[in-house]
């Protein structure tokens, strides 16, 4: 697989372990945070860690959407699939994750009509066939998903579907990094920002948690090399003492970002505050539906009774998604919280911290 | 979910094309990148091509963990 398999190289990860142990020598304990869940994956299943020198820590934040979405969100989406002639199509992330008191899974072992689909193109694709249904896509993801989700409304809107519509929970991503740095219970002197959240956003949006949280900011790629040099990079700049924005992920992520994507989004989406599983509310992080495309927004159509949202006991995935906590720390973790009966968000998602953790740093 | 893959662009035509990595291939939009032409490698994320991959780029990055690595550049 090209572009790919190059940056496994173990013998150029050796390298690269060697150059950051040699420049981290003599500092004090560095904690960075590696913001999105496919780096947590990359790192848990290189056992990067292990690559690295003592006084390096790699913590886990909060960006894999499926563990952020919020409870409430997903008992809408659970009593949405129940309405006749409704068709759910989701991410196949979405399935087994738990709200309140079900999951799409359970709900479509009932008899719910859900489906998973690749791409939201084939949302699209399910609406034409199925004039009779109403298609709703479960829209969760970052900047990286956002466009795709808002090209379906578009693509509804050329073809005038009357059945398409999209239950939207997008998220943001330089804001809840914002409500990390600002805060005071994480001590990190830098982020590793998200691959290709970055490629849509570009660098820019990253540049005031250099300037006024003075946080180290280096875009990396999800491969295992990617994430060493990034650690190597981050480790220069807190050595000179001087927070700035990188790019290590130069072959795909420029500055500007993807104007065409960008252009996409805003034509379609506003910002909204929305609520973070673990987070809260958070003012500006999210992305609904503009004005004018209301039509295709599945949270006004569907008038349904939801269930009172409830909140597991005993489950940290909050603090786990906030770097406050490692998944160890849980009393769930490994005992009644397994992947294949998972409690919490952070275990139910394959690239969610406890279950990366679960998989690959178990023993 | 944030994944994407670098693929080949095999086709494209009008907005939709197909892409191929590793022999498996598959039909993309280009709507967010309306620039890709028949050659090029391109990041796919969930049907979409998002970005245009720049082999240079790619190449001088691993020309530097050579270095690195005390590896002559064979490039």
């Amino acid at each position: 697989m090209k572009y790919l398999e190059e940056f496994r190289n173990p013998q150029f990860a050796k390298a690269l372990a060697t150059k950051i142990a040699e420049n981290a020598a003599g500092l004090r304990e560095i904690k960075l945070m590696e913001v999105c869940g496919s780096h947590t994956m990359a790192i848990a299943r290189y056992g990067i860690r292990r690559l690295l020198p003592q006084n390096i820590k790699l913590i886990s934040g909060p960006g894999c959407p499926v563990c952020v979405t919020a409870n409430g969100y997903l008992d809408k989406a659970n009593a949405i699939s129940r309405l006749p002639d409704v068709i759910i199509a989701t991410f196949g992330d979405m399935m087994r994750v738990p709200g309140s008191t079900s999951s799409l899974e359970k709900e479509r072992s009932k008899g719910s009509d859900i489906r998973i689909v690749y791409s939201t193109m084939d949302a699209i694709t399910l609406a034409v066939n199925n004039p009779d249904k109403q298609v709703v896509f479960l829209g969760v993801g970052f900047e990286t998903t956002a466009p795709t989700i808002a090209a379906s409304v578009l693509r509804a809107k050329e073809l005038d579907l009357q059945n398409y519509t999209v239950y939207c929970a997008n998220k943001t991503m330089p804001n809840p990094m914002e409500a990390i740095a600002s805060g005071d219970k994480v001590d990190l002197q830098g982020f590793i920002c998200p691959a290709h959240v970055s490629t849509i956003i570009g660098a820019r949006p990253y540049e005031f948690l250099a300037e006024k949280y003075g946080k180290s900011c280096v875009i990396a790629g999800f491969e295992p090399l990617d994430v060493l040099e990034a650690v190597k990079m981050l480790i220069e700049q807190i050595r000179i003492g001087k927070p700035i924005v990188q790019i290590q992920y130069s072959r795909v992520t420029t500055v500007e970002g993807n104007p065409t994507a960008l252009k996409i989004m805003d034509k379609t989406f506003e910002v909204c505050d929305t609520e973070w599983r673990g987070l809260g509310n958070i003012p500006g992080s999210g992305l609904k539906l503009r004005k004018e495309f209301e039509e295709y927004d599945a949270d006004i159509k569907f008038d349904v009774i939801v269930e009172p949202t409830q909140e597991e006991a005993g489950c940290i995935c909050g603090d786990v998604m906030q770097g406050i906590s490692s998944p160890t720390d849980c009393p769930l973790f490994g005992t009644v919280c397994t992947p294949e009966d998972p409690v919490g968000a952070c275990m139910v998602s394959s690239e969610g911290s406890c279950a990366a953790s679960y998989k690959y740093e178990q023993f | 979910m944030c994944l994407a893959v670098p693929m080949k662009v095999i086709s494209c035509k009008n907005g939709m094309g197909i892409a191929e990595m590793a022999g498996v291939k598959k039909e993309i939009s280009f709507m967010m990148l309306p620039e890709a032409e028949i050659g090029d490698y391109v990041i796919v994320h969930a049907g979409f091509a998002i970005q245009k991959l720049n082999e240079e780029e790619a190449q001088k990055t691993l020309a530097l963990f050579r270095e690195m690595a005390g590896l002559e550049d064979d490039n």
